[in-house]
């Protein structure tokens, strides 16, 4: 479709860039012509940031060279890029809140006359940017606290319109979008495309790579790996280059057979959620539960836990029965949790992966030298990248966070494991490995009783599947006779219907 | 410790890999991070040096050394448990008026004919019961310590002026009196009152609980996190009232320690105290966020607060002078504790 041979509006070339022993970019190139969207993929820490970092001026590459419409490009800061047209629109909108839209817009551009701002010139180039990106309807003297965050992620690009950028970055524009929003944020970024914009857009999501881009490219390790048409890719492709490993072997599944029942909830209510939920949960299972998101799967797993308050119905672990219980009775009795929130209250966060690790079991009295030996060990064990267990965990990745937040059921040596998405905004590396434990640990006869978001994940990794609608909890059924569209359907609360569910959803596949 | 062995066999990923490089980045020594532990130390170090050597005949003598020790026991004694308090993110502002409520309780107890022994378990116990009352509210009634304390701060002086009648309590001279005295001709080897070495071994048994024991590391896990805490099974109010009762027992030790250089009980002693307790602790490193702190560093905070207070005095400095400095090095503290914390993100 595009023609190779023009001179492409930018193109990077070779590009290197280490910090301290670190290399995050090693001789990426990089070319995105006029009127086409680049589609930017790889996992986390591929060198995606730091590589559009470089584009806007945030930092200097150690070598290589950049041009834009075929002149030498080296911006030496993020107001010489945005000058010279070259925009980002980040994922934690930049925006000031107290200030009106008109004055977000022309921010640092205002046309003056002496020192004067020029009111209708002021206006004017509001009123264009703004009905460019689709808000015309928007007062331009609204705060913009008073926005949407779709209004305001269009006011910003409408800001980047005014400045006449020629190329736009897009940074996971959808993370916080709706689903309406997303339709009318592609339709944006058509129309962009249209006006002879160059636009790079990176995104985990590879149906949005799909729907919007012209080309892509794959990063892996600070180098290309490879990319092309976007419309003769499958997406299957793309994540073999993400992860240097194709998809089958993202989900290892080793042989397991199911033991006693060790956790059977029976017709159990919370406070609001979940309403009489029943499941039983064996040894040696993966039971998965699907839903959509306040759907009450977080809720089930609380009020199991002892987190959140029970109204009725009977919890029993092992031989263990009784409703209320206390997070501390609870790993007592072998069951453990993974929270969701793995910031605020998975792990805390400046205290040392030792403590964190070792928290639900440490003896009255203990040796430290001890404690950071098992420590190590398990952090090992699960190949989390430290460099010393006493300094703060938040300074791990978020992968080797999540790591460490389920080698603390292990180490607890619990039966039952409770995940709450368990992978939550972590990188496919990590992902692949927690998947391992998870099924190394139903083989060893642990029950994983875990919740997800993530369709394809559940999917792969699940022997059972409930789903969960407003607060109702289906009935489990194993994972051969289920399908991603007939799971959508129960989670929306759809009624069967027989003409769609013969149909095959098409695989959702996002990384 | 554990019998399992769950995934040892884990692949390396490529992923994983730009991680380590990336953290191979941290590798050269950590000199914000070391600073920041022995700041409290260097800056104590540096209040002595400097008045030694403006007034070597005053300031740098063993028996002015003796006398900050001495001066230094009844906040460094209380501080200890404010350590705990602001380690588990809490605060306490009512230390001032509970050391100054045991301080009466111990007189009156005395002047009953109580005898001394007894008369500190009463006036510590005294302490105790406020803790109690404090960690009540604070647990049961979801109330933030900063409005419980400050209430306490009232009532509990209202309290200790209504018991002695709002005015002093004279007491029967016991051995208690002789706490903080320098040691006699017979007693040189004690080197320093006894009270001073109450204060270190009730340091070191603080210190050594915070390190090596259960209760010690679900402090700093509920200082840092109160919601992981809970969800690794943290008994988080139990552990909370515990240590608001265990640092008003100390206040009680402290109340115990005023009263020996008082000789008396006094309703209206030790005003203002929090505040030199709850600096001591911050100049010792420790976050008023919660999770972070020392009991070391605590020691050396309530060290720099006498020796600047000393030293000011020996330079015959106005009263003003030596709160104005006092004030500079709280700042000056909290100031490189952020610097820390910013080097540590």
């Amino acid at each position: 479709m595009q023609d190779t041979t023009r001179i492409p509006l930018l193109q990077m070339t070779g590009i290197h860039k280490q910090f301290g022993a670190t290399r995050a970019l090693s001789g990426v190139d990089l070319r995105v012509h006029e009127g086409e969207v680049l589609a930017l993929v790889g996992e986390n820490g591929a060198g995606k940031s730091t590589l559009m970092k470089v584009l806007s001026g945030a930092h200097a590459p150690d070598e290589g060279q950049m041009s834009l419409a075929g002149k030498p490009y080296a911006p030496k800061n993020p107001l010489e890029a945005r000058r010279a047209g070259v925009a980002m629109i980040y994922q934690e909108l930049s925006l000031a809140p107290h200030l009106s839209v008109l004055e977000n817009i022309l921010l640092g551009i205002e046309p003056t006359r002496a020192g004067w701002l020029q009111g209708r010139q002021m206006q004017q180039t509001a009123t264009d940017a703004m009905s460019q990106v689709g808000l015309a309807h928007v007062p331009l003297h609204l705060p913009v606290s008073q926005l949407s965050v779709a209004e305001r992620q269009l006011t910003e690009i409408a800001r980047a319109v005014a400045l006449g950028s020629r190329v736009l970055v897009f940074d996971e524009p959808t993370s916080s979008l709706a689903q309406g929003d997303v339709a009318r944020l592609f339709a944006l970024v058509n129309r962009l495309k249209a006006q002879g914009r160059a636009v790079i857009y990176i995104s985990h999501f590879l149906e949005e790579v799909k729907e919007v881009s012209n080309r892509f490219m794959v990063l892996r390790d600070g180098q290309s790996v490879g990319g092309g048409e976007t419309a003769s890719a499958q997406p299957a492709e793309i994540i073999a280059l993400m992860v240097g490993r194709s998809v089958e072997e993202l989900y290892p599944r080793s042989a397991r057979t199911p033991g006693e029942v060790v956790l059977k909830i029976e017709n159990v209510t919370g406070a609001e959620k979940p309403l009489a939920a029943s499941l039983q949960l064996r040894r040696g299972e993966i039971l998965g539960i699907a839903g959509l998101v306040g759907a009450g799967r977080t809720e089930l797993l609380r009020t199991v836990f002892g987190l959140d308050a029970v109204k009725s119905g009977s919890v029993k672990v092992g031989t263990f029965s009784s409703a209320r219980e206390t997070p501390a009775r609870r790993w007592a009795q072998g069951v453990g949790m993974v929270s969701e929130d793995r910031k605020s209250e998975g792990l805390a966060l400046n205290l040392g992966l030792n403590e964190n690790l070792t928290l639900t079991r440490l003896p009255p009295f203990f040796s430290p030298v001890r404690r950071d030996q098992d420590a190590r060990q398990w952090a090992q064990r699960l190949s989390v990248r430290f460099q010393d267990v006493r300094r703060p965990i938040g300074d791990l990745s978020g992968g080797n966070q999540q790591k460490v937040a389920i080698a603390r059921l292990l180490y607890h040596d619990a039966d039952v494991l409770l995940l709450d998405e368990p992978t939550r905004g972590i990188d496919v590396g990590s992902k692949a490995q927690i998947y391992r434990v998870i099924d190394e640990l139903a083989g060893r006869g642990k029950a994983v009783l875990m919740v997800s978001s993530y369709l394809p994940e559940l999917l792969g990794v699940c022997d059972r599947i409930a789903v969960m609608c407003r607060g109702v909890l289906g009935a489990a059924r194993p994972v051969a006779e289920v399908n991603e569209h007939s799971i959508m359907l129960e989670a929306t609360g759809t009624e069967t219907d027989a003409e769609v569910s013969t149909v095959t959803a098409p695989a959702m596949q996002s990384i | 410790m554990s019998n399992m062995s769950v995934a040892p066999d884990v692949k390396e990923v490529p992923g994983a890999e730009v991680m380590s490089a990336r953290s191979v980045a941290r590798t050269r020594p950590d000199w914000r991070g070391v600073l920041g532990r022995l700041g409290p130390l260097l800056g104590l170090l540096a209040v002595v040096g400097l008045f030694s050597t403006l007034r070597p005949q005053t300031f740098a003598t063993l028996d002015n050394a003796q006398l900050i020790l001495l001066q230094t026991a009844v906040v460094g004694t209380a501080a200890l448990g404010m350590t705990m308090i602001i380690i588990s993110g809490g605060i306490d502002l009512s230390v001032g008026s509970v050391v100054a409520l045991c301080t009466v309780s111990i007189a009156l107890l005395l002047a009953k004919g109580v005898p001394a022994a007894l008369a500190v378990g009463g006036g510590i116990l005294t302490g105790a019961l406020c803790g109690l009352v404090t960690g009540v509210l604070i647990t049961r009634m979801k109330l933030s310590p900063f409005i419980v304390t400050l209430g306490m701060w009232g009532a509990v002086r209202g309290a200790a002026k209504g018991l002695a009648n709002e005015q002093t309590v004279q007491a029967p001279t016991t051995w208690l009196n002789s706490l903080l005295n320098t040691p006699g001709d017979g007693q040189k080897w004690m080197l320093v009152p006894a009270g001073v070495w109450l204060m270190v071994a009730l340091a070191l048994a603080v210190a050594v609980m915070l390190r090596y024991t259960r209760f010690g590391r679900h402090i700093f896990a509920i200082g840092s996190n109160e919601q992981t805490a809970r969800l690794c099974g943290v008994a988080v109010e139990p552990t909370k009232l515990a240590i608001y009762i265990l640092a008003a027992a100390f206040a009680g030790v402290a109340g115990l320690l005023q009263f020996s250089y008082l000789t008396l009980g006094d309703p209206t002693t030790a005003t203002g105290m929090e505040l030199d307790v709850i600096a001591a602790v911050v100049i010792g490193g420790a976050s008023l966020s919660g999770g972070q702190g020392s009991i070391f560093g605590t020691l050396v905070g309530a060290l720099i607060m006498t020796s600047v207070a000393n030293g000011c005095t020996k330079m015959e400095f106005p009263n003003w002078v030596q709160e104005i400095v006092t004030g500079g090095i709280i700042i000056t503290a909290v100031a490189l504790d952020r610097w820390r914390s910013k080097a540590q993100a």
